[in-house]
């Protein structure tokens, strides 16, 4: 019999009940909520006079619309000038409240992106499963955990049940091996896999990580990868356990202590595929093949080398995908065989659970560091992915490179990751982000989107237009 | 949930690949605490010309005469027609509330993202994967001009052409008995609260540090 693969493990180790027809009954470990996937589902609670199953399972955050400008924030809730935005954060608090579920209310701490505030936690662990009423859940797969985004109707299923109806996905192996060059991050990494994958690559499967290249990362660059495993269509992106992964968790105020810990380790240690494990498909890349990623489109996976140019919608394979350029190019206000290098920018978003925390922020430090942001650039924006990440930048010090550089910092939350809140593009505008996701109006009506590694954003700001980061680094 | 049988309509064809939810309904809308009243904002970058708000009385905003939606001859349809990846992007329940809202029943494409998938099943929607082949010929149909008149059959699994063509279509058993049935899986999963209770104890004392 062939061995299993990790997610197998992790399925098997959670199966409550299979059905007749294939479908299971999953056990579920973790359920983090946030303000905007989670109203109907209490409401619906209430409605039939259900009670949660297990309290301390859930951990709520508010992120998605919260303000981040230091006025509205130092009046907690009462500082939230949009009224609608308002009630959904209230609506949160008062639901915890309610229900006794714990929650990082908007003047904690610990409030954040719910995607970095698990992990900076020990709320995710390895082994666990992990659910969200947000497609980004798959981050917390980097701990060799099995974490997907889920709907509304399933935020109340797993509130009243701890369970979760499912179907078992396939098992996909995306192998990153070799070295990469200087320059390229997680963020380059996981871009050009969807570039190579589709976005709808993986849809049906539960995406592994693996190779040398994914073993080498951080903790918080595993997380990068996993984030944006559902942009390649895939619910569930994960990373097998090893010591960095262990490392990581040691200590975090929900992570297990004394016995437990050890104990708890010697499980994890099993958290990885076997060896003669089977994956129904293989998807090997060269690290040596990946530069630093831009994306030109409207669809994470129009995506190119920043050396490289806009695409000819007449070069494409077949006219669906021909169509798909074209109407892209119009959107973005590009034309085909322009140079990526010269595209100018009008804001710059540093943020999102993609890239928010503290390593995203030294690395975009680094490189603004004593210079100052094109006069062009009418708004940078940094944005920590939680009130713990912020503290820590702080006690480092890159608050003030950012700020003498040009750039804003702001209070922790999703903010022009998908612009609930007043940070927005306007029409037209081009903006280097370090999000996920460059769909049409994502960052703002007519907002045009370019995802790119905190590096390279922040690069974006200094020139004004997108610049080789290699080549920046090389003179600095 | 309501109870899903049968659906006969015209299809309103929507040309385009990997439709996302942010398309399906922008952002702004997903401040309300309600799950309902999506509907007149479904689409509402394409249907509309000026950027829509929460609030908003759609009966006074200028509308994209160029967008099907919009068209007369599509009004009234209860089955969408698109392209592969339909519903891709964010979780949001929020894309087949205003579906559904907006009077569609039934989506057909070659393919659908997986939580978007799982989503409709929730909400009385049906979403149906066809041959690429076969949504071709339903879009080359609807391009003639005539109205495409579809019988769309859960209970038979079938999708039936006016001509007397008829392909069907797979659809898990469960999903497809709480359709008919109009049945909340809450209920359903909770007739195996020892079951669930069961697995916990075990659960626990393997991983105790996980409750
Ligand atoms: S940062 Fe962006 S992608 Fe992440 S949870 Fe917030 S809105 Fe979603």
């Amino acid at each position: 019999m062939a061995g299993k693969t990790l997610y197998d493990k992790l399925w098997e180790s959670h199966l409550v009940q299979t059905r007749d027809d294939g479908t299971a009954l999953i056990y579920i470990d973790r359920h983090l909520l946030h303000e905007v996937t989670s109203p109907q589902a209490f409401e619906g609670l209430r409605l039939a006079k259900r009670l949660p199953w297990r309290l301390n399972a859930n951990l709520a955050t508010p992120d998605h619309n919260v303000p981040t400008s230091q006025k509205e924030r130092s009046a907690g809730n009462a500082g939230i000038v949009d009224p609608v935005s308002l009630i959904q954060v209230q609506t949160l608090d008062d639901n915890c409240e309610e229900f006794g579920i714990t929650e990082f209310a908007i003047d904690d701490i610990r409030q954040g992106i719910v995607h970095v505030v698990g992990p900076e936690q020990g709320a995710t662990l390895p082994g666990m499963t992990v659910v969200c009423g947000d497609s980004h859940t798959s981050t917390h797969g980097a701990f060799g955990a099995l974490a997907h985004g889920i709907g509304t109707s399933e935020v109340e299923h797993v509130l009243a049940t701890q369970c979760l109806i499912q179907r078992k996905m396939d098992n996909m192996l995306v192998s990153v091996d070799g070295e990469l060059g200087a320059g390229v991050t997680a963020k380059d990494v996981v871009l050009y896999i969807i570039g190579v994958l589709g976005t709808a690559g993986g849809n049906g499967c539960a995406i592994e990580f693996g190779g040398s290249v994914i073993h080498s990362l951080s903790m918080e660059s595993r997380m990068t990868i996993c984030n944006m495993a559902i942009e390649a269509g895939a619910r569930a992106g994960m990373v097998a356990v090893d010591e960095i992964t262990i490392d990581y968790v040691k200590g975090r105020p929900f992570a297990p202590k004394g016995d437990d810990w050890d104990r708890a380790v010697s499980q994890w240690r099993h958290l990885v595929s076997d060896v003669d494990a089977r994956f129904d498909k293989v998807v090997r890349i060269s690290a040596a093949d990946i530069v630093p990623q831009v994306t030109w489109g409207t669809s994470p996976e129009m995506v190119v080398g920043i050396d490289g140019c806009v695409p000819d919608p007449a070069a494409a394979a077949d006219e669906g995908k021909a169509a798909a350029i074209r109407s892209a190019l119009v959107y973005m206000g590009l034309s085909a065989g322009q140079k990526m290098t010269d595209i100018t920018l009008d804001r710059v978003f540093i943020g999102s659970c993609t890239n928010s925390r503290i390593e995203d922020l030294r690395a975009a430090a680094q490189v603004v560091r004593g210079k100052r942001i094109a006069a062009t650039i009418k708004e940078a924006l940094v944005v920590p992915g939680s009130g713990l990440v912020k503290q820590q930048a702080e006690a480092e010090g890159l608050h003030h490179i950012f700020i003498a550089a040009g750039l804003q910092w702001r209070e922790p939350g999703c903010s022009m990751c998908l612009a609930m809140n007043a940070d927005k593009l306007g029409a037209g505008e081009h903006c280097a982000s370090t999000s996920n996701r460059n769909f049409e109006s994502r960052q703002g009506y007519g907002g045009r989107t370019h995802l790119v590694s905190p590096a390279m954003a922040a690069a974006a700001a200094i020139s004004g237009h997108f610049v080789d980061i290699r080549e920046v680094q090389n003179h600095a | 949930m309501r109870k899903f049988t049968q659906v006969d309509s015209h299809v309103c064809p929507l040309d385009r690949a990997n439709v996302d939810t942010d398309l399906i309904i922008p952002k702004q809308f997903l401040k309300s605490i309600a799950r309902t009243g999506f509907g007149p904002n479904l689409f509402d970058g394409l249907r509309y010309l000026d950027e829509g708000q929460p609030g908003m009385d759609v009966s006074s905003r200028p509308v994209n005469p160029d967008f099907v939606l919009n068209f007369p001859q599509y009004a009234g349809s209860e089955i969408l027609l698109s392209r592969e990846n339909f519903g891709c992007g964010s979780s949001r329940e929020h894309a087949p509330w205003a579906l559904e809202d907006y009077g569609f029943r039934v989506i057909i494409a070659p393919s659908f993202a997986d939580i978007f998938y799982n989503n409709c099943f929730k909400n009385a929607l049906l979403p149906v994967v066809l041959t690429a082949e076969q949504v071709d010929r339903l879009f080359d149909l609807a391009a003639s001009g005539e109205p495409v008149q579809l019988t769309v059959s859960l209970e038979n699994q079938t999708v039936s052409l006016g001509d007397g063509t008829q392909w069907s279509f797979e659809v898990n058993d469960f999903r497809k008995y709480c359709l008919i049935n109009g049945l909340d899986d809450i209920g359903i999963t909770l007739q195996d609260a020892d079951a669930i209770r069961a697995f916990e104890t075990k659960h626990q004392q393997q991983s105790p540090w996980l409750f």
